[in-house]
């Protein structure tokens, strides 16, 4: 397809091909045995370090944060602190995410994985990082499971996610200097004091905080979600910053993140550009 | 599974349900945002699946911050019409589970009959469809009997069946919607469940479908007298707020 600048696309459906749902209709037993097994494979499991009695964690805040930025502000001024244990870590697979070989292993420091940390002189309050991909099809799954281990009465979650700059929808193009910044969506249960001005009509969040989001929703679950708007591809200092407002609400932050461990994030992206090295 | 946003469970009996298919140029889901912002309908529950990609954003019918999900249900008591808007695709492998969760909504529900808005790939037409209007429709067997004479006095045409084999046999015809995602699927699911459900598609190509969705919604309230339509003109349709920057934000000022 040619458009007006004369530039050629691929031309690509939103909607998908109908003969896909005719193969769909004719399958036997043995593909619907495949289809039960990939299913299997693909299901998100939360496994807990400690031994619990099953029930539903007591829990005040739970906080999810889900993206390079998010997670590394995270390590970077929450974690490091020394007062957090892992609690439990979700198990799933997907082409991106192996997982950690085995499902019934814990993943071992660096891995990308989602892993529940708990205050250890507050125990209410629950940190979820995310930093393995959930795909399309276990995102919905993903949000069941974890917010199903936690008691939802009185509970307030707060969701971290990041996002490009280039997704931002604005009438007047955002300038170099107002980037970057934060955005909130909140559920209708929410009513507490937000962090950051609302996010605008049309710009919209999808993925695993979007599932949250969403879910919180239906079930009258108190939630806001903090995106970040960034115009860096990596994670960097000063996007993590833009988070401090919005957690420091439930958390009492350091005043000084760990150098060390920023360093190690942040790193990352410095050693990609080795054209003058 | 619909899931109220109110305390109480609304009650469709007697309803009539119009909702989108997720096909090419999403102008079944325009038509549908049209409706619900024009008749300025409240929303009354959540269609809360996993078959559905998710997505969160604020209202899109009004500048208030109120959160709205991937498919939600809105209703307008005096006209008997609950309207189902799905703002994301359906999840590749999870389509046909979509279907059944749709089937057995309508018929726990207890519609009166359904409306799928939906549309189907233009440089798909064969001869006899390029002919006239784009606009085409389907009934199900039981929705036949109600409709189909009114369908006629409109001067409505029936989308073709096409030769499965052209120019080599023309004994077989087959329904071929390309573009129209579920449309087709969910149509003879109606069929074989003995719902009442019309189809109402046009024939359009991606692009600024706003156009397509304002002549499919036309062509709707033409049938179903929805909004009065003046002497002079067209219905005055409300588009909502959130088709702004449909193709992109403003204009970078360093570029002049």
């Amino acid at each position: 397809m040619a458009t007006f600048f004369g530039e050629v696309l691929s031309v690509y459906s939103r909607a998908v091909e109908e003969d896909e749902y005719d193969d769909m209709t004719n399958e036997n037993e043995e593909d619907e045995q495949i289809r039960r097994e990939i299913e299997e494979k693909r299901s998100v499991d939360v496994h807990w370090l400690s031994q619990t009695d099953g029930g539903s964690v007591p829990c005040s805040d739970l906080i999810i944060a889900v993206g390079l930025n998010a997670t590394g502000f995270i390590s970077a001024y929450v974690l490091s602190s020394g007062d957090w244990t892992a609690v439990a870590w979700v198990s799933l697979w997907n082409e991106r995410s192996h997982g950690s070989g085995r499902p019934d292993t814990a993943p071992g420091p660096g891995e990308p994985s989602c892993v529940l940390y708990q205050q250890k002189h507050s125990p209410s309050v629950l940190i979820c990082q995310c930093s393995c991909y959930v795909a399309e099809d276990q995102q919905f799954q993903w949000t069941e499971k974890v917010l199903g281990c936690v008691q939802t009465r009185d509970l307030t979650v707060t969701v971290l996610s990041d996002c490009s700059i280039a997704e931002y929808k604005t009438s007047d193009y955002p300038s170099e200097s107002s980037v970057p910044f934060l955005r909130s969506l909140r559920t209708s249960t929410h009513t507490g004091p937000v962090a950051s001005p609302a996010l605008e009509q049309p710009n919209i969040s999808t993925g695993l905080a979007a599932a949250v989001l969403s879910h919180c929703q239906v079930q009258r679950i108190a939630a806001v979600l903090y995106q970040c708007y960034s115009d860096v591809l990596q994670p960097d200092s000063l996007s993590m910053q833009t988070y401090r407002a919005a957690v420091s609400a439930v958390l009492k932050l350091d005043p000084s993140p760990s150098a060390d461990v920023l360093q190690k994030i942040t790193r990352v992206s410095e050693l990609q550009s080795n054209l003058y090295t | 599974m619909f899931i109220a946003s109110g305390d109480a469970v609304p009650s469709f009996k007697g309803f009539t349900l119009i909702m989108p298919a997720v096909s090419v140029g999403n102008v079944g889901q325009l038509a549908v945002d049209l409706l619900i912002s024009t008749l300025n309908m409240p929303r009354v529950g959540y269609f809360h699946t996993d078959c559905l990609t998710p997505m969160a954003g604020n209202n899109p019918y009004t500048d208030a911050a109120q959160l709205s999900t991937s498919a939600e249900v809105y209703s307008h008591s005096d006209l008997k019409l609950a309207v189902l808007q799905i703002r994301t695709p359906i999840i590749q492998t999870k389509v046909r589970s979509f279907r059944k969760l749709m089937v057995s909504w309508i018929k726990s529900s207890g519609f009166l009959r359904s409306v799928l808005l939906s549309s189907s790939h233009a440089y798909h037409r064969d001869d006899q469809q390029l002919d006239g209007t784009p606009l085409r429709y389907l009934l199900t067997p039981s929705l036949q009997k109600e409709a189909a004479q009114r369908v006629e006095e409109l001067g409505w045409r029936e989308m073709e069946r096409i030769s499965a084999f052209p120019g080599i046999s023309d004994s077989e015809q087959r329904l071929y919607i390309p573009g129209g995602g579920v449309t087709k699927a969910f149509y003879t699911d109606c069929c074989t469940e003995d719902i009442s459900m019309a189809v109402m598609l046009i024939f359009c190509s991606e692009g600024d479908n706003i156009p397509d969705a304002f002549a499919l919604v036309n062509h709707l309230n033409d049938w179903l007298h929805l909004l009065e339509k003046p002497t002079q003109g067209s219905v005055q349709w409300r588009v909502p707020p959130s088709w702004r920057l449909l193709f992109g934000s403003g204009i970078p000022p360093l570029l002049f």
